[in-house]
């Protein structure tokens, strides 16, 4: 089972400051899907050099979505990546889809 | 004290940000998503900090370190951690942060980092005044070299090619920009405070509104400029 996301990380920098909370979740809708979609994009068209930077985007992601065991999956794969393997392809993108799910309810 | 920040994922840019909105004494003057528009920026305006992304595709954090010549106090922000040997190599690299940041890691940097510029005078200060005092600069005026001595200089100011050094005693034309003779000006002695105008800091006589008095010249400061020349005066 895939780890959840949450916003815990977030919710401890705002503190009292709703209008960054607000702020930070707007960048969040707006960025995640354009990488997801850049994700997808070359790895269907087997650039995996160029999905390896933006796994590398997307990791950083993780790690502020609380998401430990994702984040390190995404180490590995991107060093994968650069090495032209796209086995964890499949688990990386159930993980975006996860977030994105999470991200359309917050 | 002020930064700006570079990094091409907009919530990291928002979360450092933020971060810098946690400690006093740093305003955050802008926000770059890439690095070649930092460097246009710098050209134009001195820093105290850049938090920087190494990540960035294209022109790397490094490339970017690579291309200052006379970079700021640069703290990395980053999701590697297996870049912090190389990143120390880089004198004006002073600290390292692994994403995601805690505020309590951010101020400890930002402290340390405060601590390291407030200090930088009261150790060499007195001694490199000196030495700037001393200093001096050769000129190029139809085939000759002069020699200006840095305290005798009181305003440079841009003149389309050339540009017009005023001393004490004379004003010199010099086919050349602001922008290369200010490289060759010791930082604690002068100041651009405007586009076309660079000053002898200790050659002010007042300032009254936007504009300094030097001698009997009256030199415009602009918006842009007004915060540094702000900070570096002993207010009382």
């Amino acid at each position: 089972m895939i780890e959840q996301p949450n916003l815990k990380y977030v919710d401890d920098l705002a503190g009292d400051d709703m209008a960054f909370r607000e702020q930070f979740i707007v960048i969040l809708k707006e960025e995640f899907p354009k990488e997801k979609e850049t994700y997808i994009n070359h790895i269907e068209n087997k650039r995996t050099k160029e999905a390896a930077e933006i796994v590398h985007k997307l990791k950083h992601k993780f790690n502020i979505l609380g998401m430990e065991e994702s984040y390190r999956l995404a180490v590995t794969y991107e060093k994968e990546l650069l090495e032209g393997q796209t086995t964890a392809d499949t688990k990386f993108k159930k993980i975006l889809d996860t977030i994105e799910e999470y991200i359309k309810k917050i | 004290m002020n930064c700006i920040v570079i990094d091409d994922e907009a919530t990291a840019r928002a979360i450092i940000t933020k971060l810098c909105g946690t400690v006093q004494d740093l305003v955050v003057i802008e926000e770059f998503d890439n690095a070649i528009d930092a460097i246009k920026f710098l050209n134009q305006q001195s820093v105290d900090i850049v938090y920087l992304d190494i990540h960035m595709p294209g022109f790397t954090g490094v490339d970017f370190v690579q291309t200052l010549k006379n970079p700021p106090k640069i703290v990395l922000t980053t999701s590697d951690t297996d870049f912090a040997i190389e990143a120390y190599e880089y004198e004006c690299i002073v600290d390292y942060l692994v994403k995601p940041v805690t505020p309590e890691r951010f101020e400890k940097s930002f402290l340390k980092i405060k601590n390291a510029i407030l200090q930088k005078p009261k150790d060499n200060g007195n001694e490199s005044q000196e030495a700037d005092l001393k200093g001096d600069l050769y000129i190029n005026i139809d085939r000759r070299l002069i020699k200006l001595k840095f305290n005798e200089i009181l305003v440079i100011e841009a003149k389309g090619d050339y540009i017009g050094v005023k001393t004490e005693k004379e004003e010199y034309r010099v086919h050349t920009t602001l922008k290369k003779i200010k490289e060759k000006l010791p930082e604690k002695l002068f100041l651009q405070i405007h586009r076309s105008y660079i000053i002898n800091f200790t050659k002010i006589i007042d300032i009254e509104d936007n504009s300094v008095l030097i001698e009997k010249n009256v030199i415009p400061i602009s918006r842009s400029n007004r915060p540094e020349l702000m900070r570096r005066l002993n207010l009382l």
